[in-house]
């Protein structure tokens, strides 16, 4: 047959065509191949599932190394909606005590989560404890879909210390817009040390990678478990606290509200801290943590109010060692010199009032008596030497400035949340009240610890520690040690105050004076030379009775200042409290008699009425 | 005369051309290491069990060689003379198909046979290329004449009607390869080029829709297929007709009224500058037609044609998509990149490019793919198979793969171009045609590059109908190809 080769040519059309294509897709492999890392990452985020391995969390012990706050295995029932039928819905809540009403709403906020599966367990009800877990599981298998996942639960030894150790709940939004670390679901510190020491006791989440398919089914490690990551388990505290001298702190403040702080001069570690109302801390975990919280934050007395460092009072007498200070570095006063006082202190118009005693007597009965006269004159002395200090303003700063070096005026900086700074007047303040015509007998009161001057019970409790010391002060902080991890260093370094170490001793001196003829005298101890000063802080309604004081006078070894609000004079509830909790920590118990008398302050208790405190 | 039949029988299997028997063991094989990827989770190992798709597709490759092997060993003869009757067999079992055959996920093209599941489509294409060789080699037969053109389209559309039928809609699109066959043998070049042309006008004009020309009220893409249709005009006036100063003209006068109008719209106020271009296009067929009336040649009434052709099928390609179907839109726009759509119409091709561009250069080595192994990409051992290469091989696999098959390919043209009777050479072609067909909307499709068309990679995809259906297809020409020496 003939060959027709007219059309011939038409081959290289043709394989023109089949290069041409396969050219365009070898170009296009290399484009969606070699170009762009989005794909890769697509491919990854498809297929890995990164599952958290939760640490446990960091233990905290006493000073004594008691533990205070451990972990105990809890559970999270988790459920998978496409295996979950034939449930017997009203056993299911019968035995996780729940209604079948929570059951149902509880269904429908799951399948309205972000990232729903059919296909994967989503949490359906979290943190049960293990006893009632114990009941659950024995049924789990008429129940399907449903599993467990083991997590751990917060548990705190005894009911004490709630302020302190503070507890921890779900993050919300903002902890998780914060610190990416977080994600929804987890646990966070919320008050107390729980919350200011978070990073450490924390630990580091670990993650597995695990594969999942297209419907969300998981399909094993990813390269056997190679890039996994183990998890971190969290640091664990030592703190400054005696855990007996914690529990009779607080039973002390039973019927009471206030607070007290007891200090290691030495160190500045926090050797108790009560607050009065308090809670017990082991109502706060798990599933009603939200609940006791709310009941908490209306309760009228406000027990979630940590007094110790969020409670500003007038500081009354106990100020007038600040005062006493000041006056013998600036030289308003001298240890020998005495001032007038015929029940009180008299000057132009103006009167305030003293109780009877000798007068004039020097530097040191003045403080053992709490004469008012005698700090009334300081001040005045004080703000009136136009040869030292031009104007009164600037008497006014350098007395400010003192203050602020003793620890007063701004918050101390203890790592416990919330922490209130109190009130230190400076000259500005009264310039803008007084519209700048104001002198020392304006302000007279500042000189006794009253009119605007507050503090924390924390700052009379660091005042008490700085006389100990003589002079410096460490910045109080409840966490004695952190496991694997240095102290910051904010809490091991003394701050010196502006007063010569000389000058201490005079104030000393007249602290021990208040305890063995003055006002203090209940706070004596035997065999122990201890140092007070009472404080009877005015105020509104009945006065605030309030001691600070410490012991041994030498080698102190114990700080300790006590408020009881609306108590009446210093030595009603302040001078014998305070005198119980020294003698507790430095004898490791109470004698006879004082056992007595501690139950009998247990049992005194002030009636507030019910408006809000 | 029985002597001499089986010494030929004996060196048709030895002269087998070695290249495409290499290529297409070297497909296989490549295949089944991609099924064993894409049908194994990872950790197995069970390979080589009946119960497993690799292990089937083992036992299909290995009856596939048997198939072969038969094929080289029968006389060539009774391929021409029996083309006719397994025509006519082969379209009456198309048209009963679907009445005795199962509903598979919506198509009825499946006849059982026991353990065996066998799609007359697949076997149809070997029939009709068949059919389409034994007519074209009659003597005198050329397919530039109309008539003949008829004939031949009425073979290749009757069993794409029927395939049709079956709700088969990508196996029937196979049949238009046999076009190429037609255009290698006669059919004029018009055609093609006419066919292309309306695919570019239809992708262009539509991806462009309705992207605004700046500082214009036209769209770019109406304004881009028009500026196109334009200058193919020109140049075919330039290549067919003699006086190339009319050629000259049209484009000067274009160049003035749409470089004007876009002056106006650009400088004083915004107007649809597509319109001067419809003035230009609608101009030009008035032209050309006077001019096709006053010099007698034909050639520019054809051209003249052809632009207001094009013009109409632009406006009318719009006004189609506007009424379709909507789900139907959406995939046309979807494949267009018009609207993205990752969910819906474009899953199955985005998780198909995320598994072939996660593979990188080197891929991620064997059974190390993560988007197919957990099921990312659906079908993906039948039509998205090649995404396994994509993943787990990378780069330097799937281009090897690509290359694989144009080397076979062109080496195919090649050996159809040897024959020295016709019907050798256009069956030849139709095999080629039919391979490069489904290697170019197949591979298009895994790259995003085609339309979402169901449709197998020879040798590659899983089944034992494709693979037995392509290897018939291939060896019927292998074994003509080893007569012609005799």
């Amino acid at each position: 047959m003939a060959r027709d080769h007219s059309f011939d040519n038409r081959k290289f059309v043709i394989g023109g065509i089949a290069v041409g294509i396969i050219l365009i897709y070898i170009i296009r492999l290399f484009s969606l191949q070699m170009f762009s890392d989005d794909y890769k990452k697509s491919a990854d985020s498809n297929a890995f599932r990164k599952e958290i391995i939760y640490p446990s969390r960091g233990l905290v012990t006493d000073r004594k190394g008691r533990l205070l706050v451990y972990n105990e295995p809890s559970y999270n029932i988790m459920v998978v909606m496409q295996e979950q039928w034939g449930v017997d819905t009203l056993d299911f809540c019968e035995t996780v005590g729940i209604t079948p009403e929570f059951y149902k709403q509880r269904m429908k906020e799951i399948k309205q989560r972000i990232g729903y599966s059919r296909h994967t367990p989503q949490l359906f009800m979290s943190q049960i404890p293990a006893e009632e877990f114990s009941v659950f599981k024995e049924k789990l298998y008429r129940f399907n879909g449903f599993s467990a996942e083991k997590r751990t639960i917060r548990h705190y030894a005894d009911g004490m210390g709630a302020h302190i150790l503070g507890d921890v709940g779900e993050v919300n939004e903002k902890d998780i817009l914060n610190d990416p670390y977080y994600r929804s679901g987890d646990n966070i510190g919320k008050l107390g040390i729980e919350r200011s020491y978070e990073q450490y006791l924390r630990g580091e989440k670990g993650m597995r990678i695990m594969l999942r398919d297209v419907r969300g089914r998981t399909k094993g490690h990813y390269m056997d478990g190679q890039y996994d990551i183990a998890p971190v388990p969290g640091r664990n505290l030592t703190l400054g606290l005696d855990k007996d001298l914690q529990a009779l702190a607080e039973r002390l403040l039973q019927g009471k509200l206030g607070a007290i702080v007891a200090i290691e001069p030495a160190t500045g570690e926090v050797l108790c801290m009560a607050s009065s109302p308090t809670y017990d801390p082991r109502i706060m975990v798990g599933r009603d943590r939200g609940k006791m919280h709310r009941k908490l934050s209306a309760d009228p007395m406000k027990p979630l109010l940590n007094r110790a460092i969020m409670g500003t009072y007038p500081p009354g007498s106990t100020f007038k060692l600040t005062q006493s200070l000041i006056g013998l570095q600036e030289g308003s006063i001298t240890p020998d010199i005495g001032f007038p006082c015929n029940g009180g202190f008299h000057y132009g118009g103006l009167h305030l009032g003293c109780h009877p005693h000798p007068a004039p007597i020097p530097l040191v009965p003045s403080i053992a008596t709490s004469c008012n006269a005698y700090f009334c004159w300081n001040l005045v002395r004080m703000f009136s030497n136009r040869s030292k200090y031009p104007t009164v303003q600037d008497a006014m700063t350098r007395w400010k400035d003192h203050l602020v070096e003793m620890g007063f005026g701004y918050a101390l900086g203890i790592d416990l949340p919330g922490e209130k700074r109190g009130m230190i007047p400076n000259a500005q303040y009264y310039d803008k009240a007084y519209k700048g015509i104001w002198n020392a007998l304006t302000v007279i009161s500042i000189s006794i610890g009253q009119g605007e001057v507050t503090a924390t019970p924390l700052q009379i409790a660091n005042l008490a520690a700085t006389i100990a010391n003589r002079g410096h002060y460490y910045v109080p902080h409840v966490v004695r040690e952190i496991q694997h991890a240095e102290l910051d260093s904010v809490y091991t370094t003394p701050n010196y105050t502006m007063v010569d170490e000389k000058w201490y001793d005079y104030a000393v001196e007249g602290m021990r004076a208040a305890v063995t003829g003055g006002t203090c005298r209940g706070a004596a101890i035997p065999g122990i030379e201890v140092c007070g000063k009472t404080g009877t802080a005015e105020n509104r309604g009945q006065d605030h009775s309030v001691f600070m004081g410490f012991a041994p006078m030498n080698e102190p070894k114990i700080a300790v200042a006590v408020y009881v609000e609306n108590g009446g004079y210093g030595a009603v509830y302040g001078v014998p409290i305070g005198g119980l909790i020294m003698e507790q920590y430095l004898n490791g118990e109470l004698s006879e008699t004082s056992k007595l008398k501690a139950d009998a302050m247990q049992q005194r208790t002030i009636n507030y009425g019910k408006q809000e405190r | 005369m029985v002597n001499r039949n089986d010494r030929l029988q004996r060196n048709a299997v030895l002269s087998a051309d070695w290249v495409v028997v290499v290529v297409y063991l070297l497909l296989m094989v490549f295949g089944w290491f991609s099924i064993c990827g894409a049908s194994h989770e990872i950790g197995d190992t069970d390979f080589f069990d009946f119960a497993t798709r690799s292990g089937k597709q083992i036992v299909w490759m290995g009856l596939a060689l048997v198939i072969g092997l038969i094929i080289l060993l029968i006389d060539d003869q009774y391929f021409d003379q029996l083309t006719g009757l397994l025509y006519v067999l082969t379209m009456v079992l198309l048209l009963v198909t679907p009445f005795i055959a199962k509903d598979i996920k919506g198509s009825r093209s499946w006849i059982s046979l026991g353990p065996v599941n066998l799609q007359p489509a697949e076997f149809a294409k070997c029939v009709t290329a068949l059919a389409v060789a034994k007519m074209c080699g009659q003597y005198g037969f050329s397919l530039d004449k109309m008539r003949n053109l008829l004939k031949a389209a009425f073979i290749v559309l009757l069993p794409m009607a029927l395939i049709i039928m079956q709700k088969e809609t990508g196996s029937a699109l196979v049949y238009a390869a046999f076009f190429l066959v037609f255009y290698r043998e006669g059919m004029p070049g018009a055609f093609l080029f006419t066919a292309f042309a309306a695919v570019l006008y239809f992708v262009v004009g539509i991806r462009y829709a309705e992207v605004p020309l700046e500082g214009t009220l036209s769209t770019v893409g109406a304004f881009s297929v028009m500026t196109v249709i334009w200058l193919f005009c020109i140049g075919m006036i330039h290549i067919f007709c003699k006086q190339t100063i009319h050629a000259w003209r049209i484009f000067w006068a274009g160049i003035a009224i749409v470089g004007s109008a876009l002056f106006f719209s650009l400088a004083v106020v915004p107007i649809d500058v597509s319109l001067a271009f419809v003035v230009v296009l609608v101009g030009t067929f008035l032209y050309l037609c006077y001019h096709a009336l006053s010099e007698r040649i034909i050639a520019y009434f054809y051209i003249a044609l052809f632009t207001l052709g094009s013009l109409g099928f632009l406006y009318s390609a719009n006004f189609a998509l506007d009424h379709l179907q909507p789900h139907q839109k959406i995939r046309i726009q979807v494949l267009l990149g018009v609207v993205t759509d990752n969910a819906g119409a474009g899953y199955n091709v985005n998780q198909s490019m995320i598994a072939i561009g996660s593979g990188g250069f080197e891929g991620k080595g064997f059974m190390n793919g993560t988007q197919t192994k957990l099921k990312y990409v659906p079908e993906q051992d039948t039509d998205f198979i090649f995404c396994t290469v994509g993943e787990e091989q990378g780069f330097i696999g799937s281009s090897a793969v690509l290359l694989l098959f144009l080397t076979l390919i062109l080496r195919l043209v090649y050996l159809a171009e040897r024959q020295t009777h016709t019907y050798a050479r256009v069956y030849g072609y139709c095999v080629l045609s039919i391979l490069l067909f489904h290697v170019f909307i197949n591979i298009g499709m895994v790259l995003g590059l085609t339309p979402v068309i169901g449709i197998p990679l020879p040798f590659f995809s899983y089944g034992g109908s494709s693979l037995w259906g392509f290897t018939i297809l291939l060896f019927i020409f292998l074994r003509i190809d080893a007569g012609r020496k005799m």
